[in-house]
């Protein structure tokens, strides 16, 4: 299926939580979504038989200076096509619902994205950090982290 | 040792006035002396032949360094260990950790005693000697449970667990697959046992060739003693990617020299048994070693059953590298549901032979029918 | 902790297989918590090796980038510069020259082959039988001394550019290259009589961590752990990029040949038939490679178009995806790195539950994860 079709069928079935289709210079095309909707649209994707989105190829957070966001990237075994759905987030604590009881892959991408980022998700069977140490302060890939000077007494 | 005590005193006139239990005292000691030597000596060497076996098996060339062709390397990883620093963790229990490698090494050395070397060569010819080897390596057990436990180190323990429970259920086919050779020999002394396999039939006198039980028994009997001396495929306790060395994880200098001597040491022990109670021993093919003068019969049978044994080990070292390591459940039931079970039979087998045959050996019922 | 109340009340053992041990491939924490030898909860715990690779890449060109790509799967640099180089490829739309489109073929899969010895080499080292390891490092200087002719390096090749390749083929290399396939074919036979059905070998590793298909999909497994649960999928067939199109090949998948399909002995026949596969396609680049220019004409300063791209390629431990956001300057704005191996410590805690210690080094060995890769 083409992009425009899963998006009209998106915005068939969800209304305005589907925003708009980024598909100009994007590789695949990214369906935005308001980030309070993302688990149904996640179910919808990976259920419907003419969508079955069942491969969670990544899920990545990116910061966009005035604004967070988390991008999925999905694939279908069955009919072979990919999408990108994208949710924006305000700066000031972002956080949106988990889709890992829709895609168990989700969950060790959705710590990290937590982790280098601070985007929370709820309902996680398991948020922890993963890459940095339990008790490190910060979000690295945040655009305006500062590296900290010393960590438990050793100089950073 | 108190005949050769006494025709000592009797040769040496300057020790006529020492009394005979000073001289008899001095004669073990002396020959338990020669056997550690010996001991270390094949340890050491062991260790060097079964790196470059294992070059060998590997396509590499193995130690070349130290000495001409590397044959000076076990002198060097001996001073090494020597001179390292003996560390014990703090929270060890102090006794125990520094005990264990000595139950382990006297286990295995305590054996040495009975290995009947030649016509005339065993330390202690004990009327019991099957009996005494299995009762005295059993201490291997205790020691490495010990070094698990008192190391403090739950990778250790869980090494020294795997290891209890290995040499113990092993000690079971090993003892059975053996009683074959002492039921053909009617005695439990080693140096029996060999000269039940001498005479005109050479090669064939071998107890190997006596019935179809005795040849199953000596691959059972090596599989299970495989097993006791932690060999690959059996080597759970100390496998190094899984338990990161297992019970002796925590030692280090000569402590851990000691864990690895006795290892070739129960090597060695395991082949002498095999030899001298299957392969024939140090009985010449075809000769009678006893014919010949003192000295030139016991180097002879010496030469001859020191090939064996050398042949025995150098066969484990390349099972060693070959298969890869059953895992302890696996390990389990190959001893419980297979060998013993199959020793068992196989011991039941041999009784009724001896029985029904009036001790005769096939090779000995076909020379019968040439006359 | 939990207490059982037999007649011998006993307790669960927490063991930490610590990021130093030697079959972790790594430094991989895995906290254990066992009942005897059994297993009851291995959660792993990653994060050692973190160095930050994708804050880095917002600071540097996407030129200066390609050498950090190596070290991102070490044992197989090749397939990750090119994983790169191909992204940025396709999000500025550069043409790629033939002659170093096959070229990249020829080393990703030669690279391919020697990362599939070393995971055969040191699964077989975990299980006991030190002799493979040997033999397939012997394997692997070949291939060693091959991507040294090319490149000038044994290991962190710096070998592709954003546009092509960094230098042609030297006199010869073609040739040896035919040389050591003549050589290799056969030593895959060998060690299969050696080891692979070898009866011991066999019962460590069959019905050991099934993963059926359905599930395999829905944690994200991809490459080889993915055929090995018996689905079909593999990109360069299915998703093809650079001249994959032009080659014949198999996707191997596993069977269940000794157990049931998905165990760990499938997931270590597929690596062992895919190693055959890459044989085959790099003897039909050797045969079909062209002449010509082996880079494109790239700006010195290289600024791609604004726009967002997501590219993956098949890497020897499953997929690398590059998620490449560029805002028109000369560093890339956001890059996410989704590697295989991630994704396969996801589905570790539930594999594990209930097999036995050794078992669990059976699995992380099945996976082939390397933690360069995971930790980035």
């Amino acid at each position: 299926m083409e992009a425009q079709a899963i998006f009209d069928a998106l915005k068939g079935k969800f209304g305005d939580a589907v925003v708009e289709l980024q598909s100009e210079g994007f590789s695949p095309a990214f369906v935005v979504v308001a980030p309070a909707a993302v688990k149904e649209i996640a179910r919808f994707l990976k259920d419907d038989p003419a969508l079955s989105f069942d491969s969670l190829m990544c899920l990545s957070g990116v910061d966009y200076k005035e604004k967070f966001a988390v991008a999925y990237h999905l694939h279908s075994m069955k009919h072979r096509h990919a999408i990108g759905v994208k949710a924006f987030l305000p700066r000031e604590n972002p956080s949106l619902p988990t889709v890992d009881d829709v895609w168990p892959a989700a969950n060790f991408h959705e710590r990290e994205a937590f982790d280098l980022f601070g985007i929370a998700f709820e309902g996680s069977k398991d948020l922890r950090r993963i890459l940095l140490p339990e008790d490190w302060e910060g979000h690295p890939l945040r655009k305006d982290y500062k590296y900290p000077d010393f960590y438990h007494g050793i100089k950073v | 040792m108190e005949a050769l005590a006494k025709s000592l005193v009797n040769a040496v006139p300057l020790l006529a006035g020492v009394p005979l239990w000073a001289v008899t005292l001095l004669l073990m000691v002396v020959v338990a002396v020669v056997i550690l030597v010996f001991a270390l000596t094949f340890e050491g060497v062991g260790s060097l032949v079964l790196r470059k076996v294992a070059g060998d098996i590997q396509a590499r060339i193995g130690p070349n360094r130290v000495g001409p062709n590397g044959i000076l390397q076990f002198l060097a990883d001996g001073v090494k260990l020597v001179l390292k620093e003996d560390i014990i963790p703090a929270n060890a229990d102090r006794l125990l950790f520094q005990l264990a490698p000595y139950f382990v090494f006297v286990g295995s050395f305590a054996a040495f005693v009975v290995v009947p070397f030649g016509v005339g060569l065993i330390a202690a010819d004990l009327n019991i000697g099957i009996y005494y080897v299995m009762a005295v390596t059993s201490l291997v057990v205790v020691g490495v449970l010990l070094a698990g436990w008192s190391s403090n180190n739950k990778w250790a323990l869980l090494g020294g667990m795997r290891a209890a429970a290995q040499i113990v259920s092993y000690e079971i086919p090993v003892g059975m697959a053996l009683i074959p050779a002492v039921l053909i020999a009617g005695s439990l002394s080693l140096q029996d046992i060999v000269r039940s396999q001498g005479g005109l039939l050479g090669v064939f006198g071998w107890n190997l060739f006596h019935n179809p039980f005795t040849f199953f028994s000596f691959f059972l009997y090596f599989t299970a003693a495989q097993a006791e001396t932690n060999q690959t495929p059996f080597d759970l306790p100390e496998a190094e990617s899984e338990l990161v060395s297992g019970y002796n994880v925590e030692y280090s200098g000569i402590r851990f020299g000691f864990f690895f001597l006795a290892e070739f040491g129960d090597m060695f022990i395991v082949a002498a048994l095999a030899t001298a109670c299957f392969l024939g021993g140090w009985n010449v093919p075809f000769f009678n070693a006893d014919t010949l003068p003192w000295i030139w019969g016991n180097l002879l049978s010496l030469g001859v059953f020191l090939t064996k044994a050398f042949a025995m080990v150098l066969i484990m070292m390349w099972v060693r590298w070959t298969l890869p390591r059953l895992r302890v459940d696996q390990l389990m039931r190959m001893s419980w549901k297979y060998l013993v079970p199959l020793t068992f039979v196989n011991l039941l087998g041999v009784s009724l032979w001896l029985l029904l045959f009036k001790g005769k050996g096939i090779p000995g019922m076909i020379a019968s029918l040439f006359g | 902790m939990t207490i059982r109340t037999d007649a011998l009340p006993t307790q669960e053992m927490t063991i930490n297989m610590g990021p130093q041990h030697p079959s972790t491939h790594g430094v991989l924490r895995v906290i254990l918590t066992t009942d005897g030898e059994v297993v009851t909860r291995a959660v792993p715990d990653v994060g050692y090796l973190h160095r930050g690779l994708e804050k880095i890449g917002e600071r540097v060109t996407y030129a200066q980038f390609m050498p950090f790509t190596d070290r991102l799967d070490y044992l197989a640099a090749m397939n990750c510069n090119c994983a790169w180089a191909w992204a940025v490829e396709k999000l500025a739309k550069i043409e790629v020259p033939e002659r170093a489109e096959y070229l990249r073929v020829i080393v990703c899969e030669l690279n391919r082959i020697s990362s599939h010895l070393i995971a055969f080499g040191s699964y077989t080292a975990d299980m006991g039988a030190f002799t493979p390891f040997l033999y397939a490092i012997r394997e692997r200087e070949k291939v060693n001394d091959l991507f040294e002719m090319i490149c000038g390096n044994r290991l962190t090749y710096n070998y592709a550019r954003v546009g092509g390749v960094s230098g042609d083929a030297p006199p010869g290399f073609l040739e040896k290259t035919k040389e050591f396939l003549d050589y290799f074919e056969p030593k895959l036979d060998e060690y299969n009589n050696l080891i692979s059905y070898n009866k011991i070998f066999v019962h460590r590793l069959a019905n050991v961590a099934v993963i059926p298909a359905e599930e395999a999909v829905a944690y994200g497994l991809t490459g080889p752990n993915l055929r090995g649960s018996g689905v079909p999928f593999d990109l360069r067939k299915d998703e093809p990029y650079s001249v994959y199109p032009k080659f014949d090949f198999k996707v191997c998948v596993g069977t269940g040949e000794r157990g049931t399909p998905g165990d760990c002995f499938d997931r270590y026949m597929v690596r062992i038939n895919e190693m055959r596969e890459s044989i085959k396609i790099v003897r039909q680049a050797l045969a079909q490679i062209p002449d010509g220019p082996v880079l494109a004409k790239v700006p010195r300063v290289f600024k791609p178009p604004v726009g967002e791209v997501y590219f993956r390629s098949e890497c020897p431990r499953g997929e690398t995806g590059i998620y490449l956001v560029s805002d028109g300057s000369v560093n890339p704005f956001r890059l996410k790195i989704r590697t295989g191996s991630f994704v396969a410590m996801n589905i570790f805690e539930k594999v594990t539950r209930g097999l036995m210690i050794a078992d669990i080094v059976a699995v992380i060995g099945s996976f082939d994860i390397i933690l360069p890769e995971i930790d980035r």
